[in-house]
């Protein structure tokens, strides 16, 4: 599947997977600060997905690390240079090999700020996502165990422009920040990116498609999907796709202006459901906008099982437009 | 080596003092009921915190731990606001909101805090290492562990990425024959724990952790080292924890007779004989710097004791960097 964003000025039409090169590109140009570690992104090799292909060549082998396998020690490391005021941005190659590295994320980058007031400005890229035939260990959605993590940010890009000013704002910013790519998006989604160093702030969702009668609340691929569901079901029902963008902080006021309007819900998330972030967004809604709701809130998300293999299993697994569709004229003829 | 200036013994026995007398206040404000959670016992470790605490300059950085009191103090971390910190009063490092020796990590003082996960600041320190060599900056970071945390997969990470980039960094480690109550015998097969270092390519040292002078020396050795550009070094300094892990911690497991044993060989005691023997100090001067710390560990606990409480009201201020 791929689509095609209208041209605007002062852009450039490119992949998702691009948009992060360029973020990545435009920051390291703009500020010194900024170096990148990983494993297997130098050289001319440039990552397992080739997002820092050419980097070294422009950066220099100090700006652009190439580390042994050893998540600790490098997300630790991390740490240590964001302390003494620079501003790392690491790779860790899949997002499923993030717990390789969890307590240098949750016990320490996380707390530092809260316990001793010192500032870790740093960016895990995690690769994550699934749905394209990769298996248990190289599909996962990890971001119900970072957003449970008080001191992080969590960031999940849907479109390449948002790729990239994600991205810019993530490096800005004083904390440190989960920036969860799709890997399905990667090569199969095309946008218009702006061209400058413009960031999109971070705890801001976005109105991807403005309708009156359901609210899909998404994030990463989902939002693809969503909108294709949306395009399923009309003329009959007019449905409203929030793209969160941000996981944490959640932006709830642009959350719950739609579900004001709509009065009906379906979250949407590729990660398993069982105390997903979806849990979260129910029963926040449950408290703060139960007499606005027409109908239950229904979620969608993978099933409680690890991200199988083979496509009828995954596809068994995985949410898409199909199923979105269904849910959504479900919550609407409650 | 020659002697050291008469002016750094001097140093060296007064924060060791200072450190002891620190630790003595705590055990007996936590036997009278005035203490706050859990305390960790220092007594053993004061030649290694405050021998290589001492050989550090002044633009390098430190990541110490639980046992390192004397690390803190020299690096100029007042003892007011460590028992404040200790008590969980908002004079305290982290302001009520990290417990004992934990988080007092002050970037002013160069001083990284650490957490429980021992040993995750060793490869925050690696990272402060790496950004001078990003930076060129002529400076070292220098961190601690424990036997018990020399077991950790991050332990051998962070020396494997040490080595790989020749940072400007050192490690001790603070072998105290016990990790809580478990033995050396149950923990490792090696006689050295030095030999870590050599596994991945980072030059090692052994050192007696009880003869103060000795860790300085080596200390600055591998500070110089680093400074040079050559590379990491793993200080292995052998001593005992002379009591529990903690104040809860009767630490019975422990044989009396290898408490006997290191007892006779007490970092400070022992230093006090050298600079007796060697006409540094007299016995009049040894009484006056125990007077001295003990009013300055007095004058931390009675501020501690009367700073106010953290307000509830903060209690979620501080969790983001703005």
């Amino acid at each position: 599947m791929s689509t095609r964003a209208p041209h605007v000025a002062g852009s450039r039409d490119m992949t998702y997977l691009e948009a992060i090169s360029d973020g990545l590109r435009t920051e390291m140009r703009r500020d010194p600060s900024v170096l990148l570690m990983g494993e297997d992104i130098g050289g001319d090799f440039g990552g397992a997905f080739k997002v820092t292909r050419g980097f070294e060549a422009e950066f220099g082998p100090g700006r652009v690390i190439n580390t042994p396998m050893t998540e600790l020690a490098f997300i630790g490391a991390a740490t240590g240079m964001a302390l003494m005021g620079l501003r790392p941005v690491i790779e860790v190659q899949f997002a499923d090999f993030i717990s390789t590295g969890f307590d240098a994320i949750v016990q320490y980058a996380a707390t530092t700020h809260y316990r001793w007031r010192a500032p870790v400005p740093w960016v895990i890229r995690a690769p994550a996502d699934g749905g394209i035939r990769s298996g248990p260990f190289h599909s996962q959605n990890p971001e119900a165990w970072f957003v449970h993590t008080p001191g992080l940010k969590v960031v999940a890009p849907g479109t390449p422009a948002d790729a990239k000013g994600l991205l810019l704002a993530a490096i800005r910013d004083n904390n440190p920040v989960i920036y969860l790519e799709s890997k399905p998006l990667y090569r199969s989604l095309r946008g218009e990116v702006p061209s400058g160093d413009g960031a999109v702030p971070i705890g801001k969702a976005r109105i991807a498609r403005t309708g009156r009668d359901v609210t899909v609340i998404t994030y990463g691929e989902m939002v693809r999907q969503a909108l294709e569901a949306a395009r399923q079901i009309q003329p009959g029902i007019s449905a409203e796709v929030i793209d969160l963008r941000t996981l944490k902080p959640l932006d709830r006021t642009t959350v719950l202006a739609s579900v004001r309007k709509t009065g009906r819900v379906v979250v949407v998330h590729a990660a398993n459901r069982m105390a997903g972030l979806g849990a979260e967004i129910t029963a926040d809604l449950s408290e703060s906008a139960f007499e606005y709701l027409d109908a239950p809130i229904t979620r969608i998300g993978g099933l409680d099982t690890p991200v199988p293999f083979s496509p009828p299993l995954e596809d068994a697994y995985r949410p898409g437009a199909a199923n979105i569709a269904t849910a959504i004229r479900r919550t609407v003829s409650f | 080596m020659g002697p050291l200036p008469d002016d750094v013994c001097l140093d060296l026995h007064r924060w060791m003092r200072l450190t002891r007398t620190m630790d003595s206040q705590l055990l007996s404000l936590w036997r009278q009921g005035r203490g706050l959670g859990a305390t960790f016992n220092q007594r053993g470790h004061e030649a290694i915190s405050v021998g290589a605490g001492t050989a550090l300059g002044p633009e390098d950085v430190v990541a110490p731990m639980h046992r390192d009191l004397g690390c803190y103090l020299v690096r100029g971390l007042s003892p007011r606001r460590i028992m404040a910190n200790q008590l969980g009063r908002s004079t305290g490092v982290t302001g009520g909101r990290d417990a004992n020796l934990h988080g007092c990590g002050d970037l002013s003082l160069n001083i990284i805090g650490f957490i429980s996960h021992l040993p995750q600041s060793m490869p925050v320190a690696l990272g402060a290492a790496m950004s001078f060599t990003y930076r060129r900056e002529p400076r070292v970071a220098m961190t601690f562990a424990g036997d018990g945390s020399s077991c950790t997969g991050v332990f051998h990470e962070t020396l494997n990425l040490a080595a790989v980039h020749k940072a400007p960094f050192v490690v001790i480690v603070e072998n105290n024959q016990y990790a809580y109550s478990t033995p050396l015998h149950q923990q490792m097969a090696i006689e050295d724990i030095a030999v870590r270092g050599d596994a991945h390519g980072v030059a090692s040292r052994v050192v007696d952790g009880n003869d103060v002078e000795a860790v300085f020396g080596t200390v600055k050795a591998a500070i110089t080292r680093a400074r040079q550009g050559d590379g990491p070094t793993l200080i292995e300094a052998k001593t005992m924890r002379m009591l529990g892990h903690a104040i809860h911690d009767g630490a019975d497991y422990v044989p009396d007779a290898l408490l006997e044993e290191w007892r006779a060989r007490d970092p400070i005691g022992r230093y006090e004989e050298v600079l007796l023997e060697r006409g540094v100090v007299d016995r009049k001067h040894i009484e006056s710097v125990e007077a001295e710390c003990a009013e300055v560990v007095a004058d931390a606990v009675q501020f501690a004791e009367s700073s106010p409480w953290p307000d509830p009201r903060t209690v979620t201020q501080g969790v983001y960097a703005s």
